[in-house]
C-alpha cells in the first residue's frame, strides 16, 4: 500500500489488515496508551473543503503516535486564490511533509495528487467521489459493534445517489458477504453501476422508499444525511426528509440487536431521541476515525 | 479512367481507412490529428460490398504508426487500416480499441480535477467488458459517445 486513494484498490485482506491493526490503536487512540513510533514524522493536511469528523481524527491520529500536522483547513489564506495548480501545492507539500491528507472539491483529486507527490497521498474526500477511510472506519465500526463482517442484512437509507460515502460501502460489504438493501426516495436512489456489482454479487436484498418496510429484517441500519439542495423546493425536500426521520417508534418495531450508523453530520434525520437508545452507534462511529486513521498512517509511514 | 476510379482514387503513399462507419469520417480525423495541410480524400456514405454504408478516408504522404491508427476504433470499431507505399497495400489490419486512451478525449464529467486547468493528460482505461466502455482515471467514471469527448 502506497497510497490510499480509493476502497476499490485494498484486497479483502488488506481491509481486514487495516482493521486488525486498528483495533490495537484503539487504546492509544482513548489516550490510554501512549505510543512515539510516529515521531519526528509530519502530516501535512491539506483541505480545500469543510471537515470537521475527518481533518480533526486525521490530526488527533497523528498526534496520539507522537508525530506532528501542518496544512490548512480551508484554501482562502494560501496561493490557491492566486491561482496556484493543486499539482503545484502538492509539489511543494509533499517536500514539507512525510505524508499528505487532502480533501478537494473536485472528483479525482487525490489520483492526481499522487502524481506530484513522492510521499503518501490520503484522500480525505474528492467531491461526489471517493472517501476511502470513511468505508474503513465504517467497516471497523460494524465488525467491533456486531462482532461480525459478513452475513449482515444492511440497510442504507437516504440519499443513496449523491451520498459519497455509501456508494464504495456498498460494494466493500459486498465483498464481505453481506446483503444490501437500498431505501430511498424518488431521484436519489443508488446509481445503476453499483447495483448492478451488488446484483452481479448476489449480495443486493431489496430497493423500497420507506425504512418500515426492511426495518424488522435490519441488522444495520445506515443513514445517510438528504441534502435539501438537492431538491428544487422546500416543501418538496421538507415531504421527503419527513418520511425519513428516524425515530424512537420507527426504532422500537426494529430488531433489539440492530444498530444504527450514520457517517455525520446529521440535520434531522435522525432524532435526537434516538441518540440514548443501545442501537445508537455513530458517535462511537465517529470516534473510531481514529484508530482507523492511525492504522493506516502507521501503516504507511513504517510504524510498528 | 473508369467512373469508379474517379470515386475513389488510388493513393501512392500514405494510409487508406476503410469500412469507416457512415459518417464518422470526420470524427477519425479528429481523433486521429492529422494536420489540416495534408492532402486527403473523404468518401461519404460509400455502398459497402458487405452491404450498407460506410466511409473512407485517404490520407497522403502520412504514415500512421499502428498505436495512431488503432485511435480510429474509438469512433469507429471495425475500420480497417491499410499502409500503402508505390501503390501497393504493404500492410493491412483491423483497428483495435486502445486499452489505454491519453490525452485525446476529455472526461464527461465537468467536475473532474482533469478538466480543470492542472498539467495533466487525460487517460481513460477500457472498461473489461466487450463494449468501448472507457473509465476515467481520475474521477473512475465512464465515459459514453467517446466520438463527442475528442479534445481536437
Amino acid at each position: 500500500m502506497k497510497h490510499v486513494i480509493t476502497v476499490h484498490d485494498f484486497s479483502v485482506a488488506e481491509i481486514l489488515e487495516v482493521l486488525d491493526r486498528a483495533e490495537s490503536m484503539v487504546e492509544i487512540a482513548r489516550g490510554r496508551a501512549v505510543s512515539d513510533q510516529l515521531k519526528g514524522k509530519i502530516l501535512g493536511c491539506i483541505f480545500y473543503e469543510p471537515s470537521t469528523r475527518t481533518r480533526l481524527s486525521f490530526e488527533t491520529a497523528m498526534q496520539r503516535l507522537g508525530g506532528s500536522v501542518i496544512g490548512f483547513a480551508g484554501p482562502e489564506a494560501t496561493s490557491v486564490v492566486k491561482g496556484e495548480t493543486l499539482a503545484d501545492t502538492i509539489r511543494m507539500v509533499s517536500g514539507y511533509a512525510d505524508a499528505i491528507v487532502l480533501r478537494h472539491p473536485r472528483e479525482g483529486a487525490a489520483r492526481l495528487a499522487t502524481q506530484f507527490s513522492d510521499k503518501p497521498v490520503l484522500n480525505a474526500g474528492d467531491g461526489a467521489g471517493q472517501h476511502p477511510t470513511q468505508t474503513l472506519l465504517d467497516l471497523f465500526t460494524i465488525r467491533t459493534e456486531t462482532g461480525s463482517l459478513q452475513g449482515l442484512n444492511i440497510s442504507m437509507v437516504g440519499d443513496l445517489r449523491y451520498g459519497r460515502t455509501v456508494h464504495s460501502l456498498a460494494i466493500a460489504l459486498a465483498k464481505l458477504g453481506n446483503t444490501i438493501n437500498l431505501v430511498s426516495p424518488e431521484g436519489l436512489e443508488m446509481p445503476g453501476e453499483v447495483v448492478s456489482y451488488l446484483e452481479e454479487a448476489g449480495k443486493f436484498g431489496l430497493a423500497c422508499q420507506s425504512p418500515e418496510e426492511i426495518i424488522g429484517d435490519t441488522d444495520i441500519l445506515y443513514v445517510t444525511r438528504i441534502q435539501k439542495e438537492r431538491f428544487p423546493d422546500q416543501v418538496e425536500y421538507e415531504k421527503v426528509a419527513g418520511l425519513y426521520r428516524v425515530d424512537a417508534d420507527l426504532v422500537s418495531r426494529g430488531r433489539e440487536d440492530m444498530i444504527i450508523m450514520h457517517p455525520l453530520p446529521r440535520v434531522n434525520e435522525i432524532a435526537p431521541e434516538v441518540d440514548d437508545l443501545p442501537q445508537a452507534r455513530y458517535f462511537i462511529q465517529a470516534f473510531n476515525g481514529v484508530p482507523v486513521r492511525m492504522a493506516l498512517l502507521s501503516m504507511l509511514l513504517g510504524g510498528s | 479512367m473508369s467512373e469508379k476510379l474517379m470515386k475513389v482514387q488510388r493513393i501512392e503513399h500514405g494510409t487508406v481507412i476503410d469500412h469507416i462507419l457512415p459518417g464518422m469520417a470526420f470524427d477519425v480525423l479528429r481523433v486521429l490529428g492529422i494536420p489540416s495541410d495534408k492532402t486527403m480524400s473523404i468518401l461519404l456514405n460509400s455502398h459497402s460490398k458487405k452491404g450498407g454504408k460506410k466511409d473512407i478516408l485517404k490520407i497522403e504522404d502520412v504514415e500512421l504508426t499502428a498505436e495512431e491508427a488503432n485511435r480510429v476504433a474509438l469512433v469507429s470499431p471495425h475500420a480497417t487500416i491499410n499502409f500503402i507505399h508505390g501503390g501497393e497495400v504493404v500492410r493491412k489490419f483491423n483497428a483495435e480499441a486502445p486499452r489505454v486512451v491519453r490525452g485525446i478525449l476529455t472526461c464527461s464529467n465537468p467536475n473532474c480535477i482533469s478538466n480543470q486547468n492542472e498539467p495533466v493528460e487525460s487517460e481513460f482505461t477500457r472498461g473489461p467488458d466487450e463494449g468501448h466502455r472507457y473509465v476515467c482515471t481520475y474521477c473512475e467514471r465512464d465515459i459514453v459517445d467517446l466520438a463527442k469527448r475528442i479534445r481536437w
